[in-house]
């Protein structure tokens, strides 16, 4: 685990979810900014697709809420964070929530344990009542 | 609002070429339109194109398992064609390796592949 700081490049885009639209725009948003970082080809479709499950949790389970995303550097290394907020329910149980096939709703339930294979840093924060929080980490190589 | 998906017919076949980016009620959408067009137009076969498709993620992913499933219950075979390697390599890292359903990689090749089934006749299956 890197423990060096992680340092954002510069000041980072907001953008609300609150309809299906939004996950749209935060998926292009991320794409963007993949992009800009110069991730491999691979690594953008991974990180989008997790932007984009994590994005449509912020929306079914908690109620909406937003994304921040940007360009942040560790060690002289770029990367792109993207960070979904949410005031829902939060998630009583992390562990079973990030079991591959665990459904609370109508869905697969691989959003949260799919989207923290398909990047390099995945950091959960929920409190049952206040909400979640999580934020990702894809670098380039 | 967004557009919906157009389900063209060509023979046989209903061929729909995805070529927006995908919001989550016109995935559903289409996956409604396409089961009613086969029932009316009684086509055997569903090509999905998605070459064009920069991002499969779980809903999408399980549109194109579930179309193909409700294409089959309805006689009709499903091919999606022309998945990126990236989007593949996503897709088997985020848990779906979209058992259940026929793809090829150009349109041209599953359009092969549901000739070929056309023309084996009903044992063919």
């Amino acid at each position: 685990m890197n423990t060096s700081p992680v340092v954002p490049d510069a000041e980072h885009e907001t953008v609300p979810i609150a309809t299906n639209d939004d996950v749209v725009r935060a998926r292009q948003l991320v794409r963007t900014l993949a992009q800009r970082c110069k991730l491999s080809l691979v690594d953008q479709t991974k990180l989008v697709t997790a932007a984009s499950e994590l994005a449509r949790n912020t929306l079914v389970y908690g109620g909406g809420g937003v994304m921040r995303a940007g360009l942040v550097r560790r060690d002289g290394r770029a990367g792109v964070t993207a960070v979904f907020e949410d005031s829902g329910p939060g998630i009583p149980d992390v562990e079973q929530a990030l079991t591959d096939g665990w459904t609370s709703g109508g869905g697969l339930g691989l959003g949260l344990s799919g989207a923290r294979r398909l990047v390099d840093d995945f950091v959960l924060d929920t409190e049952p009542g206040s909400g979640t929080q999580v934020a990702v980490t894809k670098w380039a190589r | 609002m967004s557009e919906r998906v157009p389900v063209l017919k060509i023979g046989d076949v209903l061929l729909v070429s995805i070529q927006v980016e995908l919001e989550d009620q016109v995935v559903l959408e289409l996956q409604d339109d396409l089961a009613s067009r086969i029932v009316e137009s009684g086509a055997t076969g569903v090509i999905i194109d998605i070459t064009a498709v920069e991002i499969v993620d779980s809903f999408v992913g399980r549109m194109l398992a579930t179309t193909a499933s409700i294409s089959r219950l309805l006689d009709a075979q499903t091919v999606v064609v022309g998945m990126r390697p990236a989007v593949a390599i996503t897709l088997v890292e985020l848990g779906l390796s979209l058992g259940g359903v026929r793809t090829a990689l150009t349109l041209e090749k599953g359009l092969e592949i549901l000739a070929r089934r056309g023309n084996a006749g009903p044992a063919g299956r």
